[in-house]
């Protein structure tokens, strides 16, 4: 039994579309870092815990860490890469941290986004509560979440007027 | 941390799932992937076979059914957090899944997986004890139906094997209206229970309790009814005294105790949730 076999899997990246061969053990976080060099998505814990590697799978938030790439076959996925518009505007949520210091080393910063960006898309009029129940999964060591959240709080506030 | 190597599989049916279960040795099945995702990663999990079930469409559904509500195997959390059959029929099963883990996990954990992964303190096996759940399992035999109070042979070891899957799971849900309340305690939001605790009362006319239903996880290796305070409660007052002599029963539990939790602090965790959870209840049931 070869069980290095590689799998064709064709996907759609931050609007690009992507054919690839894929070791079926390798998951998606890693998939996205080595293979297609998208390493905004962090690696922190690896077992779904730490929040940094969530990416938004065919519209709902996912750990890319407890997902097989090869599982991803056919999905539409969006990383924090994606996030801003293809001629560098900023998405709101990442102007908002930009604005009220939503980050200090960074480093669980892209699952914050990806977090917050679809959630506060699904309900721009999210209240504190909601904003701390969605990032309830994403873990900070720098900021005491204070400043995500009003960060948050204030993409909310920008997308209700953009809308 | 890499997961190790395995041969994948992704049946598009139960027939060619079970064909393969019959077929594969040392087979893991991969579901929503949020419990055996990280023992993979971890190398808890040393599988020579992955088969994925989630290209199998027909396991992801909520329909009415008689005598109950059931929910296919692959039904994510997510999906039934928002389903209005569930909310309708099952509304405790919606308080606890808010319970379990968040967003970015129930969007892809599955109920059936929980079911099989059977974690003691898991809230989903509980809520399945409250409403003696039928499990409806797949076979190259066939398919065949356990009781959730015979699914749970021992610690994580549900009553299946090996060439067989859990496709379904039948809710008995009552009929007429019931309050409901779920508590649970655990030291950061979105682990695992210490203990949870779920209830639900029906009343009569009169007001007095004419049905109640409560289960607790944390406490042994699967959710235990405690059925003797049920019975207590079933015919009397709906008060504050009836609540907490029916939750004193959950103080004579045998409880498991580890390096962190002593048994006797689980027991009394599952004394005031139980209360708390009736609480609720009863306070739903009027309305």
């Amino acid at each position: 039994m070869d069980v290095e076999e590689k799998r064709r899997i064709s996907l759609v990246v931050n609007g690009r579309k992507i054919e690839r061969e894929v070791s079926p053990r390798k998951h998606l976080g890693d998939f996205l870092r080595e293979d297609l060099r998208l390493t905004g998505t962090h690696l922190g814990c690896e077992h779904g815990v730490c929040g940094s590697c969530t990416v938004i799978a065919d519209g709902v938030l996912v750990r890319s860490c407890l997902m097989l790439a090869i599982q991803a076959d056919g999905m539409v996925l969006r990383t924090v890469e994606g996030l801003a518009e293809p001629d560098g505007t900023l998405h709101p949520i990442q102007e908002a941290f930009h604005e009220k210091h939503g980050l200090q080393c960074g480093f669980c910063t892209p699952g914050m986004l990806t977090t917050l960006a679809a959630v506060i898309e699904e309900n721009p009029s999210i209240d504190e509560a909601g904003i701390r129940e969605a990032i309830s999964g994403n873990i900070c060591r720098c900021t005491g979440y204070e400043t995500i959240v009003d960060a948050a709080l204030s993409a909310a506030a920008t997308m209700r007027q953009g809308a | 941390m890499k997961a190790p190597p395995f041969a994948y599989h992704d049946p598009r049916s139960v027939e060619e799932l079970t064909g393969l279960l019959g077929t594969l040795e040392n087979v893991r099945i991969l579901a929503g992937g949020q419990s055996l995702m990280p023992m993979l990663n971890m190398r808890y999990s040393m599988p020579d076979h992955v088969v994925d079930i989630n290209r199998i469409a027909d396991l992801d559904y909520v329909r009415r059914v008689e005598g109950g509500l059931r929910i296919g195997a692959m039904t994510r959390q997510r999906t039934l957090e928002r389903d209005p059959l569930v909310a309708q029929y099952a509304p405790v099963l919606v308080e606890a899944l808010h319970w379990v883990g968040h967003v970015q996990t129930r969007s892809r954990g599955t109920f059936g997986g929980s079911l099989c992964h059977l974690d003691p303190a898991s809230e989903q096996p509980c809520v399945a004890a409250l409403f003696d759940a039928t499990l409806h399992v797949a076979g190259a035999r066939g398919e065949r139906d356990v009781s959730i109070h015979d699914w749970v042979l021992g610690y994580m070891t549900p009553a299946i094997e090996p060439d067989e899957a859990l496709v379904g799971i039948t809710l008995r849900t009552w009929d007429g209206p019931h309050g409901y309340g779920f508590e649970e305690f655990a030291r950061r939001h979105g682990d695992y229970a210490i203990v949870a605790a779920g209830a639900l009362v029906a009343l009569d006319g009169a007001g007095k309790i004419s049905r109640a239903a409560i289960s607790i996880a944390g406490v042994d290796v699967k959710p235990i009814r405690l059925t003797e305070a049920e019975t207590m409660l079933t015919g009397g007052p709906a008060d504050a005294g009836a609540i907490a002599a029916a939750a004193e029963v959950a103080r004579g539990l045998e409880c498991m105790s580890d390096a962190q939790i002593s048994g006797d602090y689980r027991r009394r965790l599952a004394t005031t949730l139980t209360r708390r959870a009736l609480d609720k209840a009863v306070k739903r049931a009027r309305g």
